[in-house]
């Protein structure tokens, strides 16, 4: 018992982590039906801008947890004002291009990103600060950090956050506008482009703070991390039902404890006829299984053609 | 350039068809690596044509298409190898490599019929990762891929005893491996494309084009969007199957590592780029995508010692970044693909709702 | 110390008139200035040697290690002033990325064959190193690797192809041994599903199970993953005495972390590719009293080791990370071999290679008729205090390389 207890909690913090940046996903694809791409490289640079400035700060003097805070700040500049860049340059003059152009542009600054990243932070792994005390709590046999407490925390006060964005305030109320139909949006009043590029830059902010957090918790950033987390993170968003706020966290937790519990026990499910090598074919199958019966994922409204 | 798809120019097929001869001994001047490339080029013409099916004809998008290709690789390693001691010839294994690869290709087609837009990319995605993963691991209990280790000492293709590795001489010129694999992709180059061709323009084509532009529409008309959707899928794969076979025959070696995410994504970037659904589009961006990356290889390092007079930055991390950067604008000044075909470009011209 | 080497150098300011003056193919401008030309100059030769790793990617850092080590040999080959068949050698390093990727392997591969290289030092993994390995014995290129373990790549046949380092059966064996030496009784196995670290994790196995372990837990990752807590949460329901990790230093360091995190007590094993400073960069302290292996011999205890350590933090203002030596002397046994056979030529100098017998500073290194390295030592070392600590050599030529040792 201890065991499945421990692998849960495995899960959800891994989880929380796939949501913050899968909110990033949905953000984006629920106003303009777009995958962004390289939403896993603004990760990736907040993780590393984080390392930098917190370095910085905590040579300069300052107490752990104030270069984290400070790095933080950083980095969700940094990336604030990245993900306004990058609508500005790959995605808004191709607002009526064919829909998988966006697409293309985005691997290409996904890999722009990558690289500048190389030559600017180096091809080594870096290690992240430890910020956080590192208490160790048990819990009925099971153990979890500060910092799997913290992630948790913030994910959720997180995902709080922008939900009062979206459902109470005006800005929020023009992006729903817009998601709906942004013809008539704009003919209500509404700035699509200013709704558009806020969507980029409150979700590479979530980025952010998700790189921070994977920093946090693995103590390790590379230049080449983002791929990854972006692709498991984009899995979470199909999950939940991609563009819906709600569906993008429930997606990333599920996400998450489905993996842990594949790792756990896909052997023991399968007669040890398949090991945790399986692990990933463990969430894709989960996947396909759900979009079979719900093809709009878990929390999706049926939408009409986007293809 | 353009009449040479047009079987009426024949002065445009000669030409062409001297220039496709010639081709391989320019390259060699530069060395049989430019001839390799070349090859590659060719493959990946392949693969960019049979995506095509899929994403440019049909409008599915498909980000797992290398299943296919590795498929088709494995099937050609492991009945042309030691590793199970088996070495069928050419003629058996490259059909059966495409009728596995068409067999996968209904397999992930079938249970994602419903599946519209970027949730049947995320599908076919996991179809993709699936399929590796299963390569990378059906090492054990019974050794059937051999896993991460991969596959050696392949066969070449070889014909009524003719091999196509090693250089030989042929009616007075020599050829080397390279060059002779070129003369044999070419070939199935110009059947690849002859059939894309004819498909387009068939009563199947003229579906798909119509399942692509509106399915509910396409469905109250009478085309069977069900089966034409399958056969999409397993036209498509097919071709990704005798691409895998080849590349599988001509590396001597195949390991899981060769057929991951990246590589679907490349693919799909060449088809769009060249120009989605317009088969000299896709050759194109083909050619030129596989092309770019190994020509900075040569470019990167003298081009900055001209113009700054030594090495600033590395040319290795260079290379992709100028590889990146060339997507983005392309995409951003040709938003319908460098050479579009010319309906999808009329409805390009006037400002069209989006998405 | 530099008995043998000294004998052949000839002085640092000749060699550097010299390396001013190369007469074939244009020279690269960023070379010296162009001393005055030397008076009575010996004709001279250039030997073109290719080095082929990932230089992007996730293996990058390791890429570039291995290029700064044949970077490294090859400045000292010109400083020395080799001479080869009375000529005076002047080496030029080719370096190419092949992006840990088999298709880009044969294209650079095939580059290097256009380019007419007298030699290739790589690739740096097996997955790229094995198809490449064709072109090279087609071309009758000589290819010494200082990194792939892989032991199919001196299996094809072809004799063109020599490691430097001991392949992954003879390493896993070795750890197996170790294991067991070191009171396990239980043991639980991850590895990453690439070919390095399968192979030596199979090989582990056979081993362990060989001198009486009992494994208890095979568990897998792989070479991107960050996140190791499910498996380790299942290993732990386990209770094993010792972890094997067959795979790479990015997951390792983490991986040990999140053991310490989880309250498992086990001591954890590697093999060379968790042998590294970036491990214990990245696990921390949780690495403390682990273990892992590298082949040969450690730097301080041959006679050659230390030297080169200093020269290669010095001109690079870098640790090494791994493979960096192993490359240094494959470099070195290509030139020597070169000389032995008073020719730069591939099909002259070839059998040389073979015959080899030469002081490197990871081993004695000679091949067996395979290519492999002869003997094979394997050492093990304890993470003490953010540091690597020798422990003990095992496994085959253990006598020889400790003579070799004796030597200084």
């Amino acid at each position: 018992m201890d065991i499945f207890l421990q692998q849960i909690i495995n899960g959800v913090v891994q989880g929380s982590i796939y949501a913050l940046v899968a909110l990033g996903y949905t953000m984006v694809y629920g106003i303009m039906g777009l995958i962004n791409f390289a939403h896993g490289e603004v990760v990736m640079i907040g993780t590393l801008v984080t390392i930098t400035v917190a370095g910085l700060l905590a040579a300069a003097g300052l107490p752990p947890i104030l270069a984290g805070l400070g790095g933080l700040i950083a980095a969700v500049l940094c990336c604030m004002a990245l993900g306004w860049g990058l609508e500005r340059v790959a995605y808004r003059p191709l607002r009526n291009a064919p829909r998988l152009t966006p697409l293309i542009t985005a691997i290409g600054m996904s890999i722009v990103l990558q690289n500048v990243a190389m030559i600017a932070w180096g091809r080594n792994y870096l290690t992240f600060p430890a910020f956080l005390p590192k208490a160790n709590f048990e819990v009925a046999g099971a153990h979890f950090t500060a910092i799997q407490l913290f992630i948790v925390i913030v994910a959720a006060a997180t995902m709080a956050g922008l939900m009062l964005l979206i459902y109470r305030t005006k800005l929020g109320m023009a992006m729903r506008a817009t998601a709906q139909n942004p013809a008539v949006a704009s003919l209500m009043g509404v700035n699509i482009d200013r709704v558009i590029a806020a969507a980029f830059v409150i979700g590479s902010a979530l980025g952010a703070v998700a790189g921070v957090m994977v920093g946090t918790y693995y103590e390790i950033a590379h230049y080449q991390m983002g791929f990854m987390l972006g692709l498991k993170a984009f899995t979470a968003a199909v999950l939940g039902g991609i563009g819906n706020l709600a569906g993008a966290m429930a997606g990333g937790v599920l996400l998450g404890i489905i993996e842990a519990l594949g790792a756990g026990y896909i052997g023991s499910l399968t007669g040890d006829f398949l090991g945790s090598h399986y692990q990933d074919i463990f969430a894709f199958v989960v996947l396909i299984v759900v979009l079979m019966f719900k093809p709009s994922g878990l929390f999706g409204e049926k939408t009409g053609d986007r293809a | 350039m353009k009449n040479w798809l047009s079987p009426r120019s024949t002065a445009g097929i000669v030409l062409i068809a001297a220039a496709l001869v010639a081709l391989p001994f320019v390259l060699a001047t530069g060395g049989q690596a430019w001839v390799r490339i070349a090859n590659f080029a060719i493959l990946y013409v392949f693969l960019a044509l049979g995506l095509n099916i899929v994403v440019g004809f049909a409008g599915l998008l498909d980000l797992g298409y290398i299943a296919f290709y590795a498929v088709g690789a494995y099937a050609w390693a492991l009945l042309a190898s030691p590793h199970f001691g088996i070495h069928w010839p050419v003629w058996a294994i490259l059909p059966l490599g495409a009728g596995l690869a068409c067999i996968a290709g209904v397999l992930l087609g079938s249970p994602t019929l419903k599946l519209r837009g970027d949730y049947l990319a995320i599908v076919t995605l996991g179809f993709g990762e699936i399929v590796r993963i299963f390569m990378n691991n059906l090492n054990a209990p019974v050794n059937i891929t051999n896993g991460p280790q991969g596959i050696t000492l392949i066969d070449p293709v070889s014909i009524a005893g003719f091999r196509f590795s090693g250089s030989s001489e042929i009616l007075g010129v020599t050829l080397s491996g390279p060059q002779k694999y070129y003369f044999l992709l070419v070939a199935l180059a110009i059947l690849v494309i002859i059939v894309n061709l004819r498909l387009q323009h068939s009563r199947i084509g003229r579906a798909w084009q119509a399942i692509r532009e509106d399915e509910i529409a396409a469905k109250a008309v009478g085309i069977d969007t069900r089966n034409l959707k399958l056969l999409a899928f397993a036209m498509g794969a097919s071709f990704g199957g005798i691409a895998g076979g080849i590349f599988a025959a001509m590396q001597g070696f195949v390991s899981p590592e060769s057929f991951s995410l990246i590589e679907s994504i490349m693919i799909l970037a060449m088809v769009v780029l060249g120009g989605m659904g317009h088969i000299p589009g896709v050759i194109l961006g083909a050619v030129l995508l596989s092309i770019l990356p190994e020509a900075l290889r040569y470019g990167v390092a003298p081009v900055q010692k001209l113009l700054f007079g030594q090495i600033l930055v590395d040319p290795e991390s260079l290379r992709m970044l100028i590889f990146g950067l060339a997507l983005v604008l392309v995409m951003r000044f040709k938003p319908a693909g460098l050479w579009p075909s010319p309906e999808r470009k009329r409805e390009l011209q006037p400002e069209k709702a989006g998405g | 110390m530099h008995a043998k080497l000294s004998a052949i150098a000839l002085s640092v300011a000749a060699a550097l008139a010299v390396t001013g003056c190369g007469k074939k193919e244009e020279p690269k401008p960023a070379a010296a200035p162009a001393a005055a030309p030397a008076p009575a100059a010996k004709p001279e030769v250039l030997v073109k040697i290719g080095h082929v790793a990932p230089m992007t990617g996730p293996q990058a850092h390791l890429g570039k290690d291995n290029e700064n080590g044949a970077r490294l040999a090859i400045e000292e080959l010109n400083a020395q002033g080799v001479e080869i068949g009375g000529a005076k050698a002047k080496f030029e390093l080719i370096p190419e990325d092949d992006q840990a990727d088999p298709k880009q392997g044969t294209l650079v591969a095939q580059k290097l064959v256009d380019a007419k290289v007298n030699g290739v030092i790589g690739h740096l993994n097996s997955g790229t190193t094995i198809p490449a390995s064709k072109l090279y014995s087609d071309a009758g290129i000589p290819q010494i690797s200082g990194s792939a373990t892989n032991p199919r790549y001196t299996q094809q046949g072809f004799k063109t192809a020599f490691r430097v380092m001991a392949n992954d059966v003879q390493q896993g064996k070795v750890l197996g041994e170790f294991a067991a030496k070191q009171g396990a009784k239980t043991v639980a196995i991850v590895d990453d599903r690439t070919a390095y670290g399968q192979g030596l994790a199979d090989e582990f196995k056979k081993a362990a199970e060989a001198a009486g372990l009992k494994v208890v837990a095979t568990e897998y990752t792989n070479d991107k993953a960050t996140d190791f807590k499910a498996i380790l949460t299942k290993i732990k329901s386990t209770k094993p005495d010792l972890v094997f990790y067959g795979g790479m230093d990015a997951q390792g360091g983490p991986m040990a972390k999140q053991m310490k995190d989880l309250g498992i007590n086990a001591k954890f094993l590697g093999g060379d590719g968790v042998c590294t400073p970036e491990f214990m960069k990245l696990g921390g302290p949780a690495t403390e009293g682990h273990y892992c292996s590298l082949p040969g011999m450690p730097l301080e205890k041959l006679a050659k080791g230390p030297d080169f350590k200093d020269k290669f933090t010095k001109k690079f203002n870098a640790e090494i990370q791994l493979y960096a030596p192993y490359v240094y002397d494959a470099v070195m046994v290509m030139a020597d071999a070169m000389k032995r056979a008073g020719s730069v030529e591939p099909g002259k100098y070839l059998p040389e290679v073979g015959k080899t017998a030469y002081e490197g500073v990871t081993a004695q290194i000679a091949f067996d008729e395979f290519g492999d390295l002869k003997g094979g030592a394997i050492s093990l070392y304890q993470y003490k205090g953010g540091k690597l600590e020798y422990v003990e050599t095992l496994g085959g030529g253990a006598a020889d390389a400790s003579k070799a040792g004796e030597k200084k």
